[in-house]
């Protein structure tokens, strides 16, 4: 999570943007719940409070769903994101997220993603390339070559490919049933 | 002269800049949040890209400070780095360093002090330690921080006398935002080799460090008092010359932002001041003057500094990250003191304490409650009213309540990870 924090703040950067990022860091344990944060903006940031009110929420551990008030403070046109394997109604969250534009909430299995490209179930770089393709904030080349700075050779290339998996799988899920069209935030 | 900017780790940009200075020995024991800076400093080391910098595993901090000591005083250029309870355990040890003069730079990853135990920031831990005899330095960003090291070994050295550069644990340590680092080239220009005022050399042996009695001991105070005042013309300079061969501005004794016709001012130490800037326009955009001074050097206090920047305010809001328990603020004292005699009134905030987060809109109901004279004495921003009546209510019913930090914990039904 904060890894994805850091390279979400590495691709703004390198699109020419001003990002802060950081973590917050729970008990020192296996497990614990974790939070990391990223602010993006086209001018410098100087504020160091909290983000109480995010405009994208992306959750990596589904467990969490129930647990901890998640949705608190989210913007109305926000944006969600969360690691799954089931639907939004699976997940029993549909009246919680009712009020924001369809196209606004994704579901995507990035553990799956991850277990196919780096064989281990890491969900955070295929949630970023989800997060380009839902929010269009950043490019997936930017967050691709993030990844591949960071985690020089196959790992990097790995979760770049991850990366493009969750991209693709939210501009499929995203487009209209049988148009085959991208939607408009994935040029 | 060429610079990198990149979007990196404040502690990562704090150890390339410590290295960038050439340090010859760095003692250091690891301790959240500052463990980022160390252990890049040893990989750094380790991997050859120190120089011929040694770094020591050592057993404690009041280890790695003693170490540091005896390596200054062998005339190497020496670095550490600590937090919390890490500093107050090489307390001894950090006096010391003062007492002898030694230009050692140490960064303060500044945390909470315990009990109750908090890994979480506030300035707790420095403030302790503000009268040691230690030049205290206040950044604002991870940029700043990165910058006052560069700063921190030249003035040290000037002056013969040791330089905390306190950074905000977590807040800047673990930050990535884009930070400038400077090439050696012009590090090297900047911060001339170590030449120290005094070496211990078996060639020719001295002492120091002599028990001093009752007829010298307040002599040697009163120096060491007016060498510590250097500072307040050096700080300016050094941060000057940093500005004409960097071109930015960092470090200096404070920083006044919208003040030209401020009438209610904002004081800070660190990163909040970002905070209070955005407040600070958010309030002239509902018509309030208000202003801000970021105090940078802390020890030596820069108090005719200040009173000159704040005369004429109408009032002064100082925001501090520690309590000085049974009395409320530490800055907020200086602060009078530097405007003894002035009709200003000064208010005393206590806020972040501990980890948490300092709101905007917080500090901007901060600013109009001490405009309508709303505001106790010491206020504590955002504090949790109906928890601590709870609380008290609890004990005065039980003599036995039970530990105070559990019994709240509970009350405020809080988690380990939550950040406010």
């Amino acid at each position: 999570m904060v890894t994805a924090a850091e390279l979400l703040s590495t691709a703004a950067f390198a699109d020419g943007k001003h990002a802060l990022a950081f973590p917050s860091f729970g008990s020192e344990r296996m497990g614990a719940p974790v939070m990391a944060f990223c602010r993006i903006d086209t001018g410098a940031i100087r504020t160091r409070e909290a983000v109480t009110h995010p405009d994208v929420l992306i959750v990596q551990d589904p467990t969490l769903l129930h647990q901890v008030e998640l949705f608190a403070g989210l913007a109305p046109e926000g944006y969600v994101l969360i690691n799954s394997t089931f639907s939004v109604d699976d997940l029993n969250i549909g009246e919680v997220l009712k009020s924001l534009p369809s196209d606004h909430v994704c579901v995507v299995p990035a553990s799956d993603i991850g277990m196919k490209h780096m064989r281990r179930p890491i969900a955070n770089t295929p949630l970023l390339g989800a997060f380009a393709a839902m929010t269009g904030v950043i490019e997936l080349a930017s967050v691709q070559s993030a990844m591949r700075q960071k985690f020089p050779g196959a790992l990097g290339e790995a979760n770049a490919a991850a990366a493009q998996d969750g991209y693709d799988h939210v501009i499929a899920s995203l487009a209209p049933e049988g148009s085959g069209v991208h939607h408009a935030r994935a040029n | 002269m060429c610079t990198m900017r990149a979007q990196i780790e404040g502690s990562q940009a704090v150890a390339e800049a410590v290295v960038l200075c050439r340090p010859e020995v760095i003692a250091a024991y690891p301790i959240s949040p500052q463990t980022h800076i160390v252990e890049r400093l040893s990989r750094m080391v380790k991997q050859g890209d120190a120089g011929r910098c040694q770094y020591l595993n050592v057993e404690s901090e009041f280890g790695a400070l003693s170490v540091l000591i005896g390596a200054s005083a062998a005339g190497a250029r020496t670095y550490t780095a600590t937090t919390s309870q890490g500093l107050l355990f090489m307390a001894e040890a950090v006096y010391n360093a003062a007492g002898l003069g030694l230009p050692i730079v140490m960064t303060i990853a500044n945390r909470a002090v315990g009990a109750p135990i908090n890994i979480w920031n506030d300035h707790s831990d420095s403030m302790a330690l503000r009268d040691a005899g230690w030049i205290q330095l206040y950044a604002e960003t991870g940029q700043e921080a990165a910058d006052l090291h560069i700063q921190a070994f030249r003035l040290a050295e000037e002056l013969s006398c040791p330089v905390m550069v306190c950074m905000d644990g977590y807040i800047l340590t673990h930050a990535y935002e884009p930070i400038d680092l400077p090439d050696q080239a012009s590090v090297d220009a900047f911060l001339p080799p170590f030449s120290p005022v005094q070496v211990l050399d078996p060639n020719d042996p001295i002492s120091i460090g002599a028990m001093v009695g009752p007829e010298a001991f307040t002599e040697v105070k009163y120096l060491a008092h007016q060498q510590h005042l250097r500072a307040l013309t050096l700080v300016p300079d050094i941060a000057d010359s940093f500005e004409q061969q960097f071109h930015r501005g960092s470090g200096g004794l404070y920083r006044a932002y919208r003040m030209a016709d401020a009438d209610t001012v904002v004081i800070a130490l660190g990163s909040v001041i970002g905070t209070i800037k955005d407040a600070v326009d958010e309030l002239r955009d509902e018509g309030i003057a208000a202003g801000c001074v970021k105090i940078g050097c802390y020890r030596p206090f820069p108090t005719m500094q200040l009173r000159t920047a704040l005369k004429g305010v109408s009032r002064v809001i100082v925001v501090e990250k520690d309590l000085a328990v049974g009395i409320g603020g530490i800055v907020s004292a200086d602060v009078r003191m530097a405007l003894n005699g002035l009709p200003i009134p000064v208010h005393t905030i206590i806020a972040g304490l501990g980890g948490r987060s300092i709101p905007a809109e917080s500090l901007k109901q901060m600013v109009r409650d001490a405009r309508a004279e709303r505001l106790s004495e010491p206020y504590f921003l955002d504090l949790n009213m109906r928890a601590v009546d709870e609380e008290l209510a609890r004990r005065h019913e039980q003599r036995r309540a039970g530990p105070l930090a559990e019994q709240l914990i509970r009350t405020m039904n809080a988690i380990g990870s939550k950040v406010s």
